[in-house]
């Protein structure tokens, strides 16, 4: 359980935006989108670690960092000891067999020109899985697997619905018998009674297949209830990482408490007058110094606007905060 | 409890199209009172927004919408199209799930919010501008007077739907019809925004029905919750005990469905199988076909919506059978 299979240090991905002309003229530096900031951490071998965060965290540019979607500026990635941002040709081919990525719009990821059998069938004939003879049963038992009917092999992905659309995309990430799954905004587009199927396929796949599982979310209550570690991002940069119990009934850093207290409650009786928090997130185009929560914090101090706080072990759990309010006081610079 | 402000009785829309007739809302008998916030949920095509809409007629051609929306002594589905212009954005507002595309992109908010007034109020010249610019402070934009001549995409998401927020409340309206007001909006943002509403509604003593998919926000805004299903409204109760003892089947599963704290990494109690077609809907309970607690009696007739205490409605035969609230996790 403890192994360490994938290991992150110092992502960072940024988007450069159009030059504008007037810019230009007026000698500015191009601006750029600072999607993920110096981005540590480790996934354990066989855990489901969840990633949560608001729009514009950077959580799903993490994701697809991590399987070579995007290229990152700057940092390491490390899986099962292979250095994943050098990877080329076949050495990335077969790394990407070994993680695969779920989309949210399963409508969008799967191509509406080919059934699910063809597009299962070239998966797994791409990374030279099956002998072609073996590849109708193959798709038969994903299908049984992910919980389809028999006949949506011949079936194309218009004639499904949300839930079932995202089986097949589940389907076909586990076609490539991967390691580890990195499934972005999995259920978001669902209604709830068919999350709650989604999940339990993905709670029961898990189990069965020992997959590793990245989960990110940008609901509460279904990470908790999926994560066995959470990590909380904020404006690109992770700022708690614990386990899931610890993270809800003891959050450290004040954008976790805001976090959790702006979350609504399923119950009717506990009701709070009072906002989480104030303000509004920050542009990323333009992210502020120091803490990046600290314009919102109502803890912040001088220091938090000035030096950005680091990601660091706290306490004897493992959990790791990037807060100075954490740390041990030191003397003022005098 | 006073009189209600607001009934609907036996409102129903159908869609006529070339595939066939869509009946979108199924015969909706509802009240509102004054001051209220009612909570209308259920999942997508359940007819949430859909009812919204027809009360206000909103509802476009092939859509046509019968029964009778009762507000203050009249029959708004009656009103000829002045009358009922008087009604909307007056006496009663609107706002929806996305500010970008309810707003005009091409004018300055403040613009906007002055059309409402000019509009819907006496009030003319200067005191326009000092009322838009009142407008946007109650609802919490700093620097009003600044901003009343930016455009909406100079606005953020959360802001946006404050300004849609500061142009529903321009008129003074009685009630507030909120579609999925904050659903496009991360939980911070949300959390604002909501307790926006719920301060506004006291200040200016309004109704609000608030449409919404997400149970949390239900739980944490409403006072009274009617739980939509396949168009018909199937549970009518007062949040806390709609909660704490679902009578519906279908909101019971609903409930189930949510993955509350103490349950990790659990199965979720799922409900099986799809929402139905609404061109095909079974003769008998819709939600017949997904329920663990169907009998013959549910798939052969239609259950009507009965009271089962003062405050309670259900159109569940089997309430009374439903698991008790120790299994509801959460």
């Amino acid at each position: 359980m403890s192994e360490t299979i994938l290991r992150v240090e110092g992502l960072s991905k940024t988007f450069p935006v159009s030059y504008s002309l007037v810019d230009r003229v007026q000698g500015k530096p191009r601006r750029r989108v600072w999607a993920l900031t110096e981005v540590s951490l480790e996934v354990r071998r066989g855990e489901t670690l969840g990633i949560v965060g608001e729009s514009g965290c950077g959580k799903s540019t993490l994701a697809r960092c991590l399987v070579r979607l995007y290229d990152a500026d700057a940092g390491k990635v490390e899986y099962d000891g292979l250095d994943v941002l050098g990877l080329r040709g076949a050495g990335l081919r077969h790394y990407n067999r070994r993680v695969q990525m779920v989309f949210q719009d399963p409508f969008s990821s799967l191509n509406p020109r080919m059934t699910v059998g063809q597009t299962l069938r070239e998966a797994i004939l791409v990374h030279g899985l099956r002998k072609p003879e073996e590849v109708p049963g193959r798709i038969r038992e994903l299908l049984e697997l992910v919980g389809l009917p028999k006949d949506a092999e011949n079936r194309l992905p218009h004639e499904f619905s949300g839930g079932q659309r995202q089986r097949i995309g589940i389907a076909r990430a586990l076609s490539v018998e991967p390691e580890t799954l990195i499934a972005d905004e999995l259920v978001s587009a669902l209604d709830v009674s068919v999350q709650a199927q989604v999940v339990n396929l993905l709670l029961e796949l898990q189990e069965r297949l020992h997959l590793t599982v990245l989960f990110v979310a940008h609901d509460l209550r279904l990470v908790r209830h999926l994560s066995h570690r959470v990590a909380v991002m904020y404006l690109g940069r992770v700022v708690e990482l614990v386990e899931t119990e610890k993270l809800f009934t003891s959050p450290a850093h004040p954008y976790t408490q805001a976090l959790l207290r702006a979350a609504p409650e399923l119950d009717p009786a506990r009701k709070s007058a009072v906002e989480a928090v104030k303000g509004e997130l920050p542009s990323p185009l333009n992210p502020p110094p120091g803490c990046p929560f600290h314009p919102r914090c109502p803890q912040a101090f001088e220091r938090c606007a000035k030096e950005v706080p680091a990601l660091v072990p706290r306490g004897p759990e493992g959990r790791w905060v990037a807060c100075h309010l954490l740390e041990p006081a030191e003397q003022p610079p005098v | 409890m006073s009189e209600p402000i607001l009934v609907l009785k036996d409102l129903r829309t159908v869609f006529h199209t070339a595939r066939g007739s869509f009946t979108a809302v199924d015969g909706v008998n509802l009240e509102l009172f004054p001051g209220e916030v009612l909570g209308l949920v259920g999942e997508s095509g359940s007819g949430k927004s859909v009812t919204l809409r027809s009360i206000l007629r909103l509802v476009r051609p092939p859509g046509t919408v019968s029964g009778e929306v009762r507000w203050q002594g009249r029959n708004l589905l009656t009103l000829s199209e002045p009358q009922m212009r008087k009604v909307r954005g007056r006496e009663i507002s609107m706002i929806f799930q996305e500010p970008m595309t309810a707003l005009n992109p091409v004018l300055p908010i403040g613009e906007q919010i002055a059309e409402t007034l000019r509009e819907h109020t006496d009030l003319s010249g200067k005191s326009i501008q000092a009322r838009a610019v009142e407008l946007l402070e109650l609802v919490g934009i700093p620097s009003p007077r600044e901003r009343l001549r930016d455009y909406p995409h100079q606005f953020s998401g959360g802001m946006r739907q404050r300004a849609m927020i500061a142009i529903a409340l321009a008129s003074n309206p009685k009630l507030l019809l909120a579609d999925e007001p904050t659903t496009a909006l991360d939980v911070t943002i949300q959390d604002q925004i909501l307790k926006l509403l719920l301060r506004l509604k006291d200040t200016l003593g309004m109704s609000v029905i608030l449409v919404t998919h997400d149970l949390g926000v239900v739980a944490q805004t409403c006072e009274r919750v009617a739980v939509m299903y396949a168009g018909r409204i199937v549970e009518v109760a007062p949040a806390i005990e709609l909660f704490a003892q679902p009578r519906h089947a279908y909101t019971l599963g609903l409930l189930n469905s949510v993955p509350g704290a103490g349950s990790t990494r659990r199965p979720l109690l799922q409900i099986p199988g799809a929402p139905p077609d609404l061109a095909a809907l079974p003769p008998g309970c819709p939600f017949a076909p997904r329920c663990a607690f169907t009998t013959a009696e549910c798939v052969a007739t239609r259950p009507s919506l009965t009271a089962i205490s003062n405050t309670r409605l259900t159109a569940c035969i089997h309430q009374d059978k439903l698991t008790k609230t120790g299994e509801v996790a959460w």
